[in-house]
């Protein structure tokens, strides 16, 4: 039998143990010293740049030329409301596409979920621009799509809809929505993917067993369980979409420029720098707004 | 490193306590050398806390705690000659079977560390899967290589978190025997943490009951049974009647207790000194049904409000007038079963009761659900 | 009827999926053409000289080697730096956590244009002339957040048991880390710096905007061709890395399928 000793030696009191307590900000010091060196400065340095006046032979000085934002949105309304359109509608496609690959993948695939998943990726680590440039050789004029478009009177029916100008698929709206959609679309699969496959099949089967038809099973259980995976695909593909250029410089044409093309050649070509920089500065306050709503909603730990 | 002078193990003051609770409150215990030792009580009671102190991953927040006599209360988790078999069993999953066996014997530079692990393998009989990986094995047989993993090292302690709670009843019943057989053969401390009472009682030599970061109760298994001192103990240690009684005299042979007017005997020495009221308890297999009253047994007649044949015995549910139900079980020997609604004497041996002082609270340590995971 | 019904969703999935590499397709086919003119548009006939001279045109293998060279760096430094913020998010608790996972989330969100622009206009600030160096730089930047999303992941699903348990058997800190817990998140690290590399091989807004005329890299190279004449080369080397990156990809996929059985 044990016997339970009553001895209480001098006893010390100890605080709660402090082991590594510098551990995780000296892991970040390095990494989060160079997003702020080299993001967070830039944007407060794009933000000034804006501001300032002057030109590249004479210099700038910082005048607060909050006018200048003005006159971007003037001159460039047209040029952001294209862009939001033209992301707003490739993402609404996107979904609309990706959503029956990510569900076959993440449910019904089976074992050939991961050879569906490097086919999904794959694309990727070809390089943007030829893939983009590929888009030209298949809605090329004399090419074998247009004709049957011709044929079928799809371009006929496109045109109507104003998604092109003449009897062309190439250098159109459609086209740039095409190719907008073409290379954003793995953004919005992925995303719905990892969430889609951690669905319980049996929701699923309790919804079938509750009388709810293959349409409400999805409208009622599905959908609403996507939903944070729809949102992280969807905040994945609008933005780089609102911002691109590539698609709409190779596939579109004079009526079809986004924003960042502007940019892009405000920057580059006419160096007018204060302009280039509001409109860059108006396209990310853009996009941190529909992020922090997002962050509203769903808090930070989901983002990373 | 630690000299490892082994000795017993003793916990002297150890307190463990946090902003809002105090998970283990001033503990004294001491667990002699080579004994199958168990920590019981429910979840949250304090002993998986207590026993990762021993180990050495979470700091007492006062106390000290000495193998023998050393002082280890200040070592690292790495330097000290205690080793844990987990709850999760923690194999390393890039590791094959006789490499996380040898872990520890690498880590302290042993030589023959691959024969020792084989060793150890065989102890527990999978020297077969060596070569396998932790994933390819089932839940009993990852249970064993990590206690052969533990073993191996020889500690002045070992420790065991919950091992065979993801196992099933069977396995478990398996695992129970072969652990006792183990213990004995290589003669290390055993110290099993666990809320099976069953477990505890068939594995332990010694159990110390815990509750709230308090120790309850300490002694073999059959003590703890038989004579618990406290409320506490008696139901959470099987299943107990309690029934209010009073102090009438004290006989040389015998105490008189009043229950709600009926006369009950006990032996004095089971009274608890100098009171008046008291919980006279007594086990539900210790009561048998009878005809009527009989020379020499505790009688309370009642009516049959349950009556469950398990098999090997019959449970009932007795009424007593005064409305409490007792719980009597009658071993499935041939006699006639009572039926529901039937009136009965229940009897029992005066020598086979128990005695608790009244200020206790009649239902602690009853009805606590054995979750898994504390 | 019923069984289109039954296989709707698969056919539309092929059909997606189609889609999806339908370009690519494309791509290794013309990289087989020889066209008459300066662009690669219409099938002429088939050919071999491209692949046979895949350094013909000037200019093209100097910017793959420099892409593959900012690509290397980049990705070993973002992988380094990504790493040590992923264990300092995955397993510790500091204050300034939803302050640092917006800081982190920002650059994967923000458009390439607003990134690159207003990487230039630092470098402007500050007088640093474009060039290799700060191409890398930009690499670095928009690496480190995928490469902390990556690793973090892995990091996250770390038993915390395992490493109490290696501490039990005698194992200090360095030992724990070295034995235990890097073996552990080493695939995530990997997949971390297989993706740092290809985004930063495969970028064109950002290093476009942060380049000199001397500092060419590979997509740079195919823009400037989309303007002036694309030769067939360019075919062939985005064949080559479609292929590489299948190959890559799918050795990763089959060895850890193999691993997954066998632990079955």
């Amino acid at each position: 039998m044990a016997a339970i000793t009553s001895v209480k030696p001098g006893t010390v009191i100890r605080p709660p143990a402090r082991k590594g307590r510098w551990t995780p900000y000296l892991l970040l010091l390095p990494g989060m010293l160079w997003l702020v060196v080299f993001f967070v400065v830039p944007t407060i340095s794009l933000a000034s740049q804006s501001l300032q006046t002057g030109s590249v032979d004479e210099g700038y000085v910082l005048t607060w030329n909050f006018q200048i934002y003005v006159d971007a949105v003037r001159q460039y309304l047209p040029h952001f409301t294209r862009s939001i359109g033209y992301a707003a509608s490739a993402t609404l496609l996107s979904l609309v596409l990706g959503y029956p690959l990510a569900y076959f993948m993440a449910q019904k695939a089976g074992r050939w979920k991961n050879v569906l998943l490097v086919l999904v990726i794959a694309p990727f680590f070809t390089n943007f621009l030829i893939r983009t440039l590929a888009w030209q050789i298949i809605l090329t004029d004399t090419g074998w799509v247009t004709t049957f478009a011709r044929w079928s009177h799809l371009t006929s029916a496109l045109q109507w809809v104003g998604l092109t100008n003449n009897d062309q698929l190439m250098s159109s709206k459609f086209a740039v929505i095409c190719g907008l959609t073409y290379n954003f679309l793995p953004f919005m699969v992925l995303p719905l993917y990892a969430n889609l496959e951690r669905l319980d099949h049996r929701l699923v089967e309790a919804a079938g067993d509750l009388y709810a038809s293959a349409f409400e099973t999805f409208r009622r259980v599905v959908w609403p369980l996507s939903l944070p995976g729809v949102v992280a695909g969807t905040l994945l593909t609008f933005i780089p979409a609102a911002g691109d250029f590539i698609n709409s410089r190779l596939l579109g044409n004079t009526q079809t420029v986004m924003v960042g093309q502007v940019i892009d050649g405000q920057f580059l070509r006419v160096l007018d720098y204060p302009i280039a920089a509001a409109l860059s500065f108006i396209l990310m306050m853009t996009i941190v707004i529909l992020v922090g709503l997002y962050v509203r909603r769903a808090g930070t730990e989901e983002l990373v | 490193m630690v000299d490892d002078t082994s000795g017993d193990l003793r916990l002297t003051g150890i307190t463990k306590s946090y902003e809002s609770f105090t998970a283990v409150d001033e503990l004294d215990l001491t667990i002699p050398q080579g004994s199958f030792f168990a920590l019981l009580g429910p979840s949250g009671c304090g002993k998986t806390t207590t026993l990762r102190m021993v180990a050495g991953l979470e700091e007492p927040t006062s106390g000290a705690i000495h193998i023998g006599n050393t002082d280890i209360t200040n070592t690292k988790a790495y330097q000290r000659n205690v080793n844990t078999v987990f709850q999760s069993y923690a194999l390393f999953p890039h590791l094959n079977i006789v490499d996380n066996v040898a872990f520890g014997l690498r880590r302290r530079g042993v030589k023959d560390h691959q024969a020792k692990a084989m060793e150890a393998l065989e102890l527990v009989e999978l020297d077969g899967s060596a070569r396998k990986k932790p994933g390819q094995l089932s839940g009993g047989m990852q249970q064993r290589v990590a206690l052969a993993r533990a073993i191996v090292n020889r500690p002045d302690v070992l420790l065991l978190d919950e091992p065979l709670g993801a196992l099933d009843l069977k396995l478990r019943r398996q695992m129970q025997i072969e652990l006792k057989r183990i213990q004995s053969e290589v003669g290390l401390t055993f110290v099993h943490v666990t809320h099976d009472q069953e477990e505890a009682m068939t594995m332990a030599d010694t159990i110390a009951v815990m509750d709230g970061g308090r120790l309850q109760q300490v002694g073999d298994p059959a003590t703890l049974y038989e004579n618990p001192s406290s409320t506490f103990v008696a139901n959470f240690l099987g299943q107990s009647n309690l029934l209010s009684a009073t102090v009438i005299r004290v006989d040389n042979g015998s105490a008189v207790l009043d229950v709600r007017g009926v006369k009950l005997l006990i032996p004095p020495g089971l009274l608890p000194v100098g009171e008046k009221k008291v919980w006279l308890g007594v086990r539900p297999e210790k009561l048998r049904l009878v005809d009527g009253p009989l020379e020499g047994l505790n009688t309370l007649p009642g009516v049959v409000t349950d009556a469950s044949f398990t098999g090997v015995a019959t449970h009932y549910l007795v009424k007593m007038p005064w409305g409490q139900e007792l719980t009597a079980v009658q071993q499935n020997d041939g006699m006639p079963r009572a039926l529901t609604g039937a009136t009965v004497t229940l009897a029992w041996d005066p020598h086979h009761g128990f005695a608790l002082d009244a200020s206790q609270d009649a239902h602690a340590g009853e009805d606590i659900e054995d979750i898994e995971a504390s | 009827m019923t069984w289109i019904r039954k296989h709707l969703i698969g056919m539309a999935a092929m059909l997606v999926l189609t889609y999806l590499l339908i370009p690519n397709l494309v791509v290794v086919i013309f990289s087989f053409n020889k066209p008459n003119g300066r662009y690669n548009y219409e099938w002429t006939r088939f050919s071999t000289d491209a692949w046979l001279n895949p350094c013909g045109p000037p200019g093209l293998c100097q910017s793959v080697g420099l892409s593959l060279q900012v690509g290397l760096i980049a990705s070993l430094v973002a992988t380094v730096l990504g790493t040590m913020v992923a264990f300092a998010l995955g397993r510790h608790r500091f204050r300034g956590r939803s302050a640092t996972n917006l800081l982190i989330f920002m650059p994967m969100a923000t458009p390439e244009v607003v990134m690159g622009s207003s990487l230039l206009t630092l470098f402007i600030a500050m007088g640093i002339p474009t060039g290799r160096t700060t191409i890398l730089i930009a690499h670095i930047l928009f690496c480190l957040s995928f490469v902390v999303v990556t690793v973090k992941a892995r990091v996250a699903s770390l038993d915390p048991r395992l490493e109490e348990a290696a501490a039990d058997l005698f194992a200090n800190a360095l030992q724990t880390f070295t034995r235990v817990t890097l073996p552990l998140v080493a695939p995530g690290i990997a997949a971390g710096a297989l993706l740092a590399f290809s985004l930063s091989f495969d970028d064109y807004i950002i290093t476009n905007f942060n380049a000199s005329p001397s500092s060419i890299t590979f997509p740079m190279y195919v823009w400037g061709a989309a303007q002036r004449g694309t030769p067939v080369q360019i075919n062939v080397i985005g064949t080559v890395m479609f292929l590489a990156a299948l190959v890559l990809v799918a050795t990763g996929q089959l060895v850890s399928n193999r691993r997954a059985r066998a632990a079955a």
